[in-house]
């Protein structure tokens, strides 16, 4: 009997993936969806423990606009998936913060209280930044054939003030940065765009929601997504892929294959690694998180921030750190703060901090329960400079590490946003696969489903 | 397909691509771009659409001949009329 044969074979029921689904299905393609885990969601997905419910990943969605809005991402996503503003229950921020020593920028989903915030906070910068946010404004970020520049070198040309830049490359570092130190342009622009130009919401039931209307909607076009079923090798022979071997030994054949896998994980399944050296292509940024369910909301605390960027050294470093965790900088993502009708079910705060692969992963595992158990109170000893004492108030929590990234993604490193180098068109040596996703640039979750959608349009129906 | 009916298949096409849009005072003489946000993966999506219900293939150089409900009705009518 021949192998099963798909028009289209997508690695990965993340969101770009489920997205690429949903278009090619829609449009009668026969398209497959293999996932290696029995959740889906890839980076952003959901699971419980200890009677909890818990969200990896999603803290908040960016590029939020109301309903209707025209020309947004959010919008383009609504009328290419078929869905409406109601199937993803989207409820906009309170309001967040950048927190640097001595300085604060608030920011809300309304751009022009961001604007006014930095005029003043630094009013020596009140022109440059303004010039800087009309170039921002034009620049074309989806231009798949633009070529890398660094952030920090255009940003300069605008700015003089090294306070100001590193507290605008914080927040957007940290929500989509592939980069070590610095951040190519057109992902500055990318983040900027989505997190102060547009916003961020969350669903009520968080990214559950998302991943379940998505996956409705692959269903309801004809797809089919199949969990627990790795992809083990893909053969590859004169430049194609030619069969998709799976972990359970079965093949299958396709005539295109999207992978959301990343790029160097792609290569690795051609078995094409001497092609060039893939190890320096991998990304290294991970991080760790902690995600406490409390038995108050930390409104009834006093604090009714949504989201803290903050960072308590002297300068900013966004890198790996040596040490197992740096908790001078992070994100601090209090779930409940958002304007929801009615409030979620439990409370939660989260803290997420960088950290380093290659020190967690060495760990065996006393000792790595032991690093967790050491670096909570490091963590939350940080944190307490932001936000009010709601330790007595922890009634569960978990942590999870750049290993736990690892084993739920497949990224090289657990690294969260793939790797630096991104592949705008999606394009590979081979001539019938495609990335999709992280590495091919658009990110966030929202980016993610725009990357998915992109390619599939690009690679598949445009032909 | 008459020139109506195709006028009306490629409006109820434009409603399920953008249904934010209100499409009660669309002109047929206008573009469709200068009336309706409309940018080029919904020019895309027009496109599919016509091969998903109608079996019929634009291919990408034609494009600009679906600029107005009119020019839709011209290009499309010698594909459509025996559907």
């Amino acid at each position: 009997m021949p192998p099963t044969h798909y028009d289209v074979i997508i690695i990965g029921a993340g969101m770009s993936g489920l997205a690429a689904a949903i278009r090619l299905a829609y449009f009668n393609k026969k398209v497959l969806v293999l996932e290696r885990h029995y959740a889906a969601g890839g980076l952003n997905s959901f699971y419980a423990l200890g009677g909890h419910q818990f969200d990896v990943g999603l803290h908040a969605m960016t590029n939020y606009v109301p309903p209707r809005t025209r020309g947004a991402p959010l919008t383009k996503i609504y009328r290419q998936l078929r869905l409406t503003p109601e199937d993803f229950g989207l409820v906009p921020q309170h309001q967040s913060e950048v927190r640097f020593p001595g300085r604060t920028l608030r920011f809300t989903n309304d751009f022009e209280f961001f604007v006014q915030e930095v005029i003043e906070n630094f009013p020596a910068q009140k022109d440059n930044f303004l010039r800087l946010v009309r170039y921002i404004r034009e620049y074309n970020e989806l231009d798949l054939d633009a070529k890398p520049v660094s952030g920090r070198q255009v940003v300069s040309n605008f700015l003089t003030d090294p306070l100001l830049m590193d507290m605008l490359f914080c927040p957007l570092m940290i929500y989509g940065n592939a980069e070590e130190r610095d951040m190519e342009f057109g992902q500055f622009v990318v983040m900027f765009k989505s997190i102060f130009c547009e916003g961020l919401a969350r669903p009520r039931e968080g990214v559950r929601r998302i991943i379940t209307v998505l996956r409705r909607k692959v269903r309801e076009v004809g797809g089919t997504v199949r969990m627990k079923c790795g992809v083990k090798a893909l053969r590859v022979e004169n430049g194609r892929v030619k069969s998709v071997e799976l972990d359970n030994g079965e093949t299958l054949t396709a005539d295109v294959i999207l992978s959301s896998a990343g790029y160097v994980e792609t290569m690795r399944l051609c078995g094409d690694g001497g092609r060039e050296t893939l190890g320096p292509l991998e990304g290294r940024i991970s991080f760790v998180e902690t995600i406490s369910v409390l038995d108050e909301p930390m409104k009834a605390l006093g604090h009714d921030t949504t989201i803290i960027f903050y960072n308590t050294g002297k300068e900013f470093h966004y890198e790996v750190p040596a040490d197992l965790v740096d908790p001078c900088s992070g994100v601090i993502c209090c779930p409940d703060n958002f304007l929801y009708d009615k409030p979620p079910s439990q409370s939660m705060i989260r803290f997420t901090c960088l950290a380093n692969f290659d020190r967690w992963a060495s760990l065996d595992e006393p000792d790595y329960a032991q690093a967790k158990a050491e670096w909570l109170p490091r963590i939350h000893q940080e944190v307490l400079k932001f936000v009010p004492d709601f330790r007595d108030h922890i009634v569960f929590t978990d942590f999870f590490t750049p290993r736990t990234i690892k084993h739920w993604t497949g990224h090289a490193n657990g690294a969260v946003y793939g790797a630096p180098r991104k592949l705008k068109t999606g394009r590979t040596h081979l001539d019938n696969v495609f990335i999709c996703g992280n590495d091919q640039g658009f990110l966030g979750i929202i980016g993610a489903m725009l990357s998915g959608i992109s390619m599939a349009n690009l690679h598949v129906l445009k032909k | 397909m008459t020139n109506d009916q195709i006028k009306q298949a490629v409006t109820q096409i434009i409603s399920v691509i953008a249904p934010d849009e209100d499409l009660s005072q669309l002109k047929s003489d206008v573009a469709l771009r200068d009336q309706l946000e409309l940018d080029s993966m919904d020019f895309l999506d027009i496109v599919m659409e016509l091969r998903k219900r109608y079996k019929v293939e634009v291919p990408e150089s034609d494009y600009p001949q679906l600029a107005s409900l009119d020019s839709c009705v011209a290009y499309l009518a010698p594909k459509l009329k025996d559907k």
